[in-house]
């Protein structure tokens, strides 16, 4: 039996730990709590004791790499008849029967008054049986964090604080980064994880500068719109680390096989590029009456705890759009010399995961009122990032969107998902100078880049489409018109 | 520092200095510097007599002797666990204990068990001796309760995170126990770092002005987090006492003799009548402060090593090992016992339930409450909303 261990919080609230070094290597037999590696939290370097008796399957992770809590390390082979806590050996010489301990004598009355109370060594009989680790002293030798501040050593000699390497090396060079954390209260901080947004880049408005639940709320409708929602990005903020990169002493090339996710992704795109003839076309319009409405969602009762971001309504656009132009949600089946009109749409939504690319869709997504459409887009892309997905949720799909504004880019030429007709880029909502009511305003404007396969569908379906979904998304009311 | 060291109690208060209208005490507990520190077991592990000491231990046959070593291995195999299991993500966080097994087993083995025990967090071993069952030790740190035990059936107060705080309630239950007229005493462990704490202070002020039967008994292990006992106190941790008229001692806490004979002395006082006594049992953590910290961070490999020389359990192992109580049978058996115990603490932390959100409700107060029933109804209520399915609801 494979039994896998996951990286613990080894400290309180830590969300990571960077593996420094590996005791073992895969094939080694180990016994329970045998130091396995050595790791390195925020405030400490510690050691892991193996929390199984077995042989090592498999190290999932390298020296250096800085891992997530909660994700898998180690896989060991198990016996499948031993519990991991009988597996031990003994750490000192091993103990062969227990013994009656002597102690259990009872005591012969203090002298004094005094307690003879219990002058018994607290023995219960308990079953032989050998435990574990030895001395695992949780010595450790590196100096990252310090708990508490300390005061200043008298020049008694010996306890000296050593200097923190990360002061020496960062005071001038390296760029500012916050140093500390923003200033928040933990349910605005959850709110923030929720939206993806990220606390550093929202400013406060509360006393000191604290983030208040509005002021995120406030950075997710307005400020940044489509480039703060998350729903295909990961976010990695962008962390500007010069220094740091010329100080990294790695090869100037590295040769990574092809394989997994990327293989895939590979095949899919060539194949996609080199079947069907892609047409691109672009279309930027005003969303500031859709960003006003899904202002005016999130206030309201209906949807209250859920989440609307301006993906959603672009998706509901799609689909409004869709039941006018449905040549875009079809498909060419080569094989059969047959075009398969579907009567559905499984909506795939392109999402960057931590393995790669995927684009997992939402079944009979034309059939869901809005507050149904925006559930499914959370589920899809919370289990595509926490690598969940499952094959019927990859598969089958009949149109797509991708949202490239969560990385602040406003269009592009988006590759077909293999099989279907068309694909949808939506872009940053950024504010800027824009027509309005005969002058120039300031308005929330976003681009739509639409592709489509020129076998299936014209350039006159493609663009009475892509004008559809930009009416709708300019002029939310236009729907009324449509359905 | 510990070498030869023995010295004589001197902390009887004159009479007068705690009677009505009594001024100074300035007689007690003459200043003490240097190495006032008792020791009945040297770090060789020879027994060194000492003519006031020695009577409260005599009664300590060679099989009890050998039971106070298999307690303390046994604690420290209960510490080394601990520590695995939080590294292996089973526990949130632990403090270890390691280096004070002979402070913990020698007073814990010295309280009668209808006395009361205060702890601070770090008194696992105290606890396991208390007849406290291992999952019940390992609980609160799993995050599976707010408490360990039942208080009321080893005598025993739940760990006390707040530093010092549990001084405060010891003095007020030897409060009660002095308007009952009980002949029992309440026995309240701290640490070095509690000596500089508010709660504390207050405790020794009330407890010397009531002169409540009490023991303070302050595990002195030099740190305080990162913080040295020697920045703490221009004074040795004993003397802080005598400022508040409590006497005090100083002993060697690696030398369980010496602690049990120190803990029984209070204990002694305390039920005659005496008033609260003091006691500093000078030993050292020889880990971190919890498994969140690293004291390689601010304190020197050296110091580790000098205490190393002066572990507890060593120098009590020399000692049965030269009056030949320690053959290899003795030491398979004590072996098998700590083997047997760190088994169990793994089990008992593999098979703990996970607590019910509504858990959170039902010891606030030990009586029916009705803003607590109040709130729980919300809090249930809420949790319904999410339709059944497993929440946790906070936030």
């Amino acid at each position: 039996m494979i039994k896998e261990f996951r990286l613990p919080d080894l400290g309180e609230g830590l969300t990571e730990s960077e593996i420094l070094s590996w005791k073992i290597a895969v094939g080694d037999t180990v016994e329970l709590n045998q130091v396995i590696a050595e790791v390195e939290t925020a405030k400490a370097v510690v050691e892991l004791p193996s929390p199984f008796a077995g042989k090592v399957a498999a190290l999932h992770e390298q020296p250096g790499a800085v891992v997530e809590v909660g994700k898998p390390i180690v896989s060991f082979e198990v016996s499948d008849d031993a519990p991991a806590a009988t597996a031990a050996e003994a750490p000192l010489p091993p103990a062969s029967e227990p013994a009656p301990p002597p102690a259990s004598e009872p005591a012969p009355p203090p002298a004094a008054e005094l307690t003879a109370a219990s002058l018994t060594a607290r023995t219960e009989a308990t079953e032989p049986t050998s435990g574990s680790p030895g001395e695992a002293k949780p010595a450790v030798r590196r100096e990252p964090n310090l708990v508490g501040y300390g005061a200043f050593v008298e020049e008694t000699g010996r306890p000296v604080r050593r200097a923190r390497r990360l002061m020496e090396t960062s005071t001038a060079t390296l760029p500012a980064q916050p140093s500390t954390r923003p200033r928040s209260t933990p349910p605005v901080r959850k709110l923030a994880r929720d939206l993806g947004v990220d606390l550093a880049s929202v400013p406060g408005t509360g006393p000191q500068g604290l983030i208040t639940r509005e002021d995120v709320q406030g950075y997710v409708g307005k400020d940044v719109g489509g480039a703060t929602e998350g729903e295909t990005g990961v976010g990695q903020p962008l962390v500007p680390d010069g220094a740091a990169a010329r100080e990294r002493t790695v090869e100037r090339e590295q040769r990574v096989p092809i394989k997994g996710v990327r293989k895939h992704t590979a095949a899919a795109m060539v194949a996609s590029a080199f079947t069907a003839p892609h047409v691109t076309e672009f279309l930027t319009i005003d969303v500031t009456a859709a960003m006003d409405l899904l202002d005016r969602l999130k206030a309201s009762r209906l949807f209250a705890g859920h989440k609307l971001t301006p993906l959603t309504l672009v998706a509901k656009a799609l689909l409004v759009a869709l039941r006018r132009n449905p040549t875009l949600n079809s498909r060419w089946d080569e094989e059969n010399q047959e075009i398969v009109q579907f009567n559905y749409v499984n909506l795939g939504i392109a999402a960057a995961t931590p393995r790669g690319l995927t684009v997992p869709n939402i079944k009979d997504a034309d059939a869901m009122p809005l507050l149904e459409l925006s559930e499914a887009l959370s589920t899809l892309t919370e289990a595509a990032r926490a690598g969940k997905s499952t094959p019927s949720d990859l598969s089958g799909g009949t149109i797509s969107i991708t949202n490239i504004g969560v990385f602040g880019i406003d269009a592009g030429t988006p590759i077909l998902n293999p099989g279907e007709a068309a694909i949808l880029a939506m872009g940053a909502v950024r504010k800027a100078p824009w027509e309005f009511n005969g002058g120039v305003a300031l308005r929330q404007v976003m681009t739509l880049s639409l592709s489509f396969d020129h076998r299936l569908v014209d350039g006159e379906q493609g663009s009475r489409f892509l004008a559809d979904v930009g009416s709708i998304m300019s002029d939310p009311a236009m729907v009324l018109t449509m359905v | 520092m510990l070498e030869g060291a023995i010295n004589v109690l001197t902390d009887e208060v004159g009479p007068g200095a705690n009677s009505p209208g009594g001024q100074g005490n300035g007689t007690t507990n003459p200043l003490r510097t240097g190495g006032n520190l008792v020791q009945l077991i040297s770090p060789a592990g020879e027994r060194i007599n000492h003519p006031e000491f020695d009577v409260w231990i005599k009664d300590v046959s060679d099989y009890q002797l050998l039971s106070l070593y298999e307690d303390m291995v046994v604690i420290r195999r209960i510490d080394t666990e601990a520590t695995a299991l939080q590294r292996q993500g089973e526990l949130a966080l632990w403090p270890p204990l390691l280096g004070q097994e002979a402070s913990q087993i020698g007073s814990v083995r010295a309280i009668r068990s209808d006395d009361f025990i205060f702890p601070s967090y770090r008194e696992s071993g105290v606890a396991y001796c208390r007849g406290a069952e291992l999952g019940e030790i390992i609980r609160p740190w799993r995050g599976n309760a707010l408490y360990g035990w039942d208080p009321h059936r080893i005598n025993m107060a739940t760990p006390q995170i707040v530093i010092g705080s549990q001084t405060l309630h010891a003095t007020g239950y030897a409060m009660g126990i002095q308007n009952d007229g009980a002949d029992i005493v309440a026995f309240s462990y701290l640490g070095d770092g509690a000596t500089s704490e508010g709660d504390v202070n207050e405790a020794m002020v009330f407890a010397a002005s009531y002169q409540v039967p009490l023991v303070f008994f302050c595990q002195n292990n030099h740190w305080a987090i990162s913080e040295p006992v020697r920045l703490q106190s221009r004074v040795q941790l004993a003397d802080r006492a005598t400022g508040f008229g409590i006497p005090s001692m100083r002993v060697d806490g690696n030398d369980v003799l010496a602690v049990m004979a120190a803990s029984r002395i209070g204990l002694d006082r305390a039920r005659k009548g005496g008033g609260p006594t003091f006691i500093e049992a000078v030993t050292y953590r020889m880990g971190p402060h919890t498994t969140a910290d690293d004291p390689t961070r601010y304190r020197d490999a050296n110091e580790l090593e000098d205490w190393a020389a002066k572990d507890p359990i060593v120098r009590l192992k020399s000692l049965l090992s030269v009056k030949g109580l320690l053959g290899e049978e003795a030491q398979a058996s004590v072996q098998a016992k700590a083997d047997s115990v760190a088994r169990e603490l793994r089990d008992a932390c593999a098979t703990m339930p996970d607590p019910a959100p509504l858990d959170v409700f039902n010891h606030v107060y030990s009586t029916p409450h009705s803003w607590i029933d109040h709130q729980k109804d919300h809090y249930s209520r809420y949790l319904a909303s999410f339709g059944g399915s497993s929440q946790e609801g906070a936030l």
